[in-house]
């Protein structure tokens, strides 16, 4: 039987306004709303995906972030047979290398046959969690991910390139792979299911021990970008600005 | 842990049957005549596979799996057409339609358009995906200042909840203005909750997500007993339907007005103000869930009459006959679905009429409506010309200088 795990993460939900901390090293969590990572979330819909159509175990495992009960949950309403939560210092600002670490830990423990992950997600900024995963673990890794099936100890992946191309390839198991998409977007699950796997379902915990941040970046400041030059609008009537516009085409020499 | 597809086991259909019996006179279902007065009046009736007579006869015939194979719920608009025109008054929105749309949804089967709008609820508040924080930033630059019941921490006569639309969406932001211009004019005491009001989760109930509107009504519960009010108030019907008909099965009994009921009691003191701006000829749209849903017909009428040189004419379809929107239901949530399915807007439906009647102004007084109504009058000819506003525009209009 196949054993997937999905490690997932929570980044900042940028319907909010995000703000750089006082340090001016880091985002200012205090206000911060977190949401799944996306791309973790098609990776969840294609693990549950595999499940209905060949068999298998899910496990969804997930560091001890703010609201991430409610992300596990939802997984198991979904259809995942184990939700995991790391405890650690998560919410003191980590960063994707000691996270892979941990999860790297934790996959040396359960031995899944594959590892489907987000490919990206919008505060990776000393890379993707997947590859480094898969560095941990000895694994191949395989990135943008957007469709797969499994053949015995194979998985044939469909791998996205820049302009629309897809490459099909055969992946030896285990291995991780970094989804981009799922075959089908990420379903909705009633929030009476939910709930109710809220009294039926239970998480799992596990320590996390130290986490180990190195090798990482170190950031010397951050800040919000600066609008360098503003478009010009033309002003004027219809006539008026079409004047102006053939005359700054001739300008630039493209008329 | 779960399973996604509808239960096909024989008993389904007998125990769907039976969970209708819990809505308020939902065992009159067992007297359906099968006339099909609820099919040809169902504005989408036509190209349902299923419309509500016939799911009636699938369930008698123990068959109700195959219903929901089809996705003809989703085109239900929850209107009340249906509901109100039924001869044995078998109460086929609450009951029926919305049940199906529940077992569709915890079957998974939720058009993506829905799904999104569902999420960013129970993620926002709001199913437009808007920052909860922002709930009141129309209120902002306002003088006089909009009070904010937990910087007012004071009691007040008035709560006024604002709703989804009228807080967010920038078409709508010009109803609630306006009634902000009229409550401060009439010296009203009012307070509205700001980032801690949350959707009042209606449409989500009606488009089948019965935990989620259970879920919202408690924050707003919680919200709602941090403060002292005399009462609720709200420009949204949907807000309303939800306040003053099902809070009070969830324990959450507050009394609430529609601002169409508040200022037609205070219709004295109003008139004074309202000078009106010359001729001109209003009809009037009932939205479904004041109309039809809580019987307010007369009301918003007797507000337009109150505008000097308003002529107000109506409509083929009036009152309780009154046409839908397109947006109940989770219709706002499904224009693309719907349009696939039907190649046809209600909204525009309703435009060609205000057209016929010869008016000049389509009036409403629901927040679904001026976006729906504007986009059909750009479409339907002869409407180049029609105007789409909220009473509550009209009024603070006539009391311009």
């Amino acid at each position: 039987m196949t054993h997937i795990m999905v490690p997932v993460k929570l980044v900042p939900d940028l319907v909010e306004e995000i703000e750089i901390a006082d340090s001016g090293t880091a985002l200012d969590m205090e206000w911060m709303r977190l949401i799944i990572n996306e791309f973790d979330d098609h990776a969840i819909e294609q693990a549950i995906l595999l499940k209905e159509r060949s068999g298998g175990e899910v496990s969804v495992i997930a560091p001890d972030q703010e609201g991430m009960d409610d992300v596990l949950f939802t997984a198991a309403a979904k259809g995942a047979d184990r939700i995991i939560k790391l405890i650690g210092e998560f919410e003191e600002g980590t960063n994707n290398l000691a996270l892979a670490r941990a999860f790297a830990e934790k996959a040396k423990e359960i031995g899944p046959d594959l590892i489907l992950t987000g490919v990206q997600g919008n505060d990776d900024l000393d890379g993707s969690v997947g590859p480094y995963l898969a560095e941990y673990l000895g694994m191949a890794y395989v990135g943008y991910v957007a469709g797969l099936s499994l053949e015995g100890d194979k998985a044939i992946v469909q791998k996205e390139y820049p302009g629309g191309l897809i490459a099909e390839m055969e992946v030896t198991l285990p291995a991780v792979l970094g989804i981009q998409a799922a075959e089908e977007p990420p379903r909705y699950v009633a929030v009476s299911k939910v709930r109710q796997m809220m009294k039926e379902a239970s998480i799992d915990e596990a320590d996390a021990g130290d986490l180990n941040t190195s090798g990482g970046l170190e950031v010397n400041s951050m800040y919000l970008p600066e609008a360098a030059e503003r478009a010009e609008m033309l002003e004027g009537d219809e006539e008026e600005i079409a004047a102006k516009l053939v005359e700054i085409f001739k300008e630039i020499g493209v008329m | 842990m779960a399973a996604n597809d509808v239960s096909h086991s024989p008993s389904f259909t007998k125990e769907f049957y039976t969970s209708l019996f819990d809505v308020t006179d939902g065992d009159n279902i067992k007297t359906c005549l099968q006339c099909a007065n609820c099919s040809g009046v169902c504005p989408f009736g036509y190209l349902m596979d299923f419309p509500p007579g016939r799911m009636i006869a699938w369930m008698r015939a123990g068959i109700f799996d195959e219903v929901l194979e089809t996705d003809s719920v989703w085109m239900c608009v929850s209107c009340y057409a249906c509901t109100e025109v039924c001869p044995k008054d078998i109460p086929l929105t609450p009951g029926l339609m919305t049940r199906a749309k529940e077992e569709m949804l915890l079957a998974g089967n939720v058009p993506t358009e829905l799904q999104h709008a569902l999420e960013f609820s129970q993620r926002y508040g709001n199913p437009l995906g808007e920052s909860p924080r922002k709930r009141a930033e129309w209120a902002k630059d306002l003088e006089p200042e909009v009070p904010i019941m937990r910087r007012a921490k004071r009691p007040v006569d008035v709560l006024w909840f604002v709703g989804d639309y009228p807080s967010y969406h920038p078409r709508v932001l010009q109803t609630t203005k306006a009634l902000y211009t009229i409550l401060n004019a009439l010296g009203i005491d009012y307070g509205i909750l700001g980032p801690e009001e949350n959707s009042d989760g209606d449409t989500q109930r009606l488009a089948g997500e019965r935990g989620l509107f259970e879920v919202l009504a408690e924050k707003n519960a919680k919200a709602f007993g941090r403060y002292e009010f005399g009462e609720i108030i709200t420009t949204d019907p949907h807000a309303y339907n939800a306040l003053k008909n099902e809070y009070p099965e969830l324990g959450i009994e507050y009394p609430v007005k529609h601002y169409t009921e508040f200022l037609a009691e205070r219709l004295d003191d109003l008139k004074p103000l309202l000078k009106g701006n010359g001729e001109v000829k209003v009809t009037y749209h009932d939205p479904c869930y004041l109309g039809r849903a809580n019987g307010v017909y007369d009301q918003p009428r007797a507000l337009l009459e109150a505008i000097p040189g308003l002529e107000l004419v109506e409509m083929s379809h009036n009152r309780t006959t009154s046409l839908c929107c397109g947006g109940g239901g989770g219709g706002m949530w499904l224009d693309g679905f719907q349009w696939e399915k039907a190649h046809v807007r209600l909204s525009e439906w309703r435009v060609r009429e205000a057209v016929t009647a010869g008016a000049d102004v389509l009036a409403v007084a629901c927040p679904y409506e001026p976006p729906r109504f504007e986009d059909a009058a750009k479409m339907v000819e002869g409407a180049g010309n029609l105007t789409v506003k909220d009473i509550v525009e009209l009024l603070a209009e006539a009391m311009e200088d």
